[in-house]
């Protein structure tokens, strides 16, 4: 039983050195210790957020690139579209204004053309006419010094006349 | 905590299977003892046995025990050694300090003091006139303590320093690098899930029991070392520093279910509040067997092993040196158990202690997870 009876002595000793020990350890030691392993490992830890942070605004900023550019591309493209387009219609336009234009210009022209040519008509087909009566008034005045002849002459006309 | 409860079983098997061999050593001497009229040349033998002659009790309980002297070994029969001073306070008297080199190795007396010639294993201080003296010796165990201590400071004071001038951002290296896993597994693995967030305010307690514990367990071990941790003076100041800390740490819910516990008849009450108060105190009581007897018990096996060989001699030569080369791996065996079993009971009395404190510190919730813990210790 001398094993399991305490001595007085050992305890005080233990207790006192136990108790030095602490609050040396405490104050001098664990405290820095303790304080530099959660200060690196908050470090570490905010670093690792940082940077999963960038690389997912990196990410993010990458996506917002391509959107860009296919916004642009599409735009682009509208744009040539859209130029196209209107190069067609003014062609298009241009087309049907010369057309209309030239319409109008060739129904002027036929227009003129047929008041000419009806002047014209009407000119020679009075210019016949004078000469006719002219060439008439001539036999008439020749050949009508005789009746028959007159007659004769008049029949002959009518005759030519019928068969014009 | 498994391989402990394992050790210790172990250790009293073996104690008690070598039980026998203490017994047949005390039965040789006497046999000595009995001068009873033999042939000349068997007296003659008797007379050497008896030089050699080797009581393993005496060797292993000399030193698992604590003493006024530290022992290294013995030269022709003289031992040699050195004395440590004694200090004592008579109420009559006052102090006085003085060298146990005076007592001549309990042979005489000084200044009226003596080593009680009954108390072999502690080498107990009693005054001849009877008063109570107080013995604040620096004793074998104190100086190891002393030299643990000085060891400790200097470790931890130079890894601290190490981490002010090197700043928290560079890697550990040299000791600091050993310690840092140490230093984190306390935190993780014992404060974290015992103390919830309020662990930072009780690291720095777990952290030097930890160390403490186990520097003095692993000085315990080297040859001549002392049996520190293995008395129970030592570790009943640390279980009650323990305890203390969890009686004080102990929040309103804490005491509020030790004594009033809710939802429990009124007739159960008076049956459950003993049983509560009891357990509060066995706590402590189970932290300072635990580490005592664990670490006894393999300073004895080490020791038992080794006084084997000394045995074996002494029934004739060949049987100690055929011995020596068993005796020897089965020690070396024990040793690399021992260095394991340094670093697990100082884990498990930090564990135990952070678990204790858990519980006094405890917020309202999770009542049943905190006797489902307490059954399980």
């Amino acid at each position: 039983m001398d094993l399991l009876t305490p001595e007085l002595g050992l305890f005080v000793w233990t207790l006192l050195a136990f108790l030095i020990v602490f609050f040396i350890l405490r104050k001098f030691a664990w405290k820095p210790i303790l304080n530099s392993l959660h200060e690196r490992e908050t470090g570490i830890a905010d670093s690792i957020a940082a940077a999963e942070r960038v690389k997912k605004e990196m990410s993010q900023m990458q996506a917002d690139n391509e959107k860009l550019m296919m916004e642009a591309r599409a735009q682009s493209a509208q744009m040539l579209k859209e130029a196209k387009e209107m190069k067609d219609s003014i062609i298009n336009k241009a087309k049907e204004e010369t057309k209309v234009v030239a319409d109008k210009m060739i129904a002027d022209a036929q227009m003129q053309i047929q008041q000419q040519k009806m002047a014209a008509l009407t000119e020679v087909k009075n210019e016949i006419g004078k000469l006719a009566v002219e060439v008439a008034e001539k036999v008439i005045r020749k050949q009508l010094a005789t009746a028959d002849s007159q007659n004769d002459y008049a029949q002959m006309l009518a005759e030519e006349i019928k068969m014009n | 905590m498994r391989s402990g409860r394992l050790f210790s079983l172990l250790a009293l098997t073996f104690a008690l299977s070598s039980a026998p061999v203490f017994s047949y050593a005390q039965h040789e001497e006497n046999h000595e003892a009995a001068p009873v009229a033999v042939a000349e040349a068997a007296h003659e033998g008797h007379h050497e046995e008896k030089k050699e002659g080797f009581n393993a009790s005496e060797v292993i309980f000399g030193h698992i025990g604590d003493s006024h002297y530290w022992h290294f070994f013995d030269v022709n029969e003289h031992p040699v050694s050195l004395s440590l001073p004694v200090i004592i306070y008579h109420p009559e008297k006052g102090l006085e300090v003085f060298s146990s080199s005076k007592f001549h190795h309990g042979h005489e007396s000084y200044n009226g003091y003596k080593i009680d010639p009954n108390s072999k294993m502690k080498e107990k201080i009693i005054s001849e006139d009877g008063a109570k003296i107080i013995d604040l010796s620096i004793t074998k165990n104190v100086l190891s303590m002393i030299i643990s201590v000085v060891l400790l400071l200097t470790i931890m004071l130079n890894v601290a320093k190490k981490y002010k001038k090197n700043g928290a951002m560079v890697a550990p290296s040299g000791f600091q690098n050993a310690l840092e896993p140490v230093i984190t597994f306390v935190r993780d693995e014992v404060a974290k899930p015992n103390l919830g967030n309020k662990y930072m305010r009780f690291m720095p307690l777990l952290l030097t029991v930890f160390f403490f514990i186990w520097i003095n367990n692993l000085l315990g071990l080297l040859p001549g070392g002392a049996n520190f941790t293995g008395n129970i003076a030592v570790t009943a100041c640390l279980a009650i520093v323990s305890f203390l800390v969890m009686i004080f740490s102990g929040n309103k819910h804490f005491w509020g279910h030790l004594f009033n516990p809710p939802g429990v008849p009124l007739g159960v009450k008076f049956l459950l509040v003993p049983i509560e108060i009891i357990s509060l105190f066995i706590k402590p009581i189970a932290l300072m067997i635990r580490l005592f007897a664990n670490i006894l018990a393999g300073h004895i096996v080490i020791l038992s092993v080794i006084s084997m060989i000394f045995i074996f001699a002494g029934l004739s030569k060949v049987a100690g040196w055929g011995f020596a080369p068993v005796s020897m791996a089965f020690t070396i065996f024990m040793f690399f158990l021992e260095l394991l079993v340094a670093a697990i009971q100082a884990f498990i009395f930090t564990n135990l202690t952070a678990v204790f404190i858990g519980q006094a510190v405890e917020e309202g919730h999770g009542h049943d997870e905190h006797h489902a813990e307490a059954a399980h210790h």
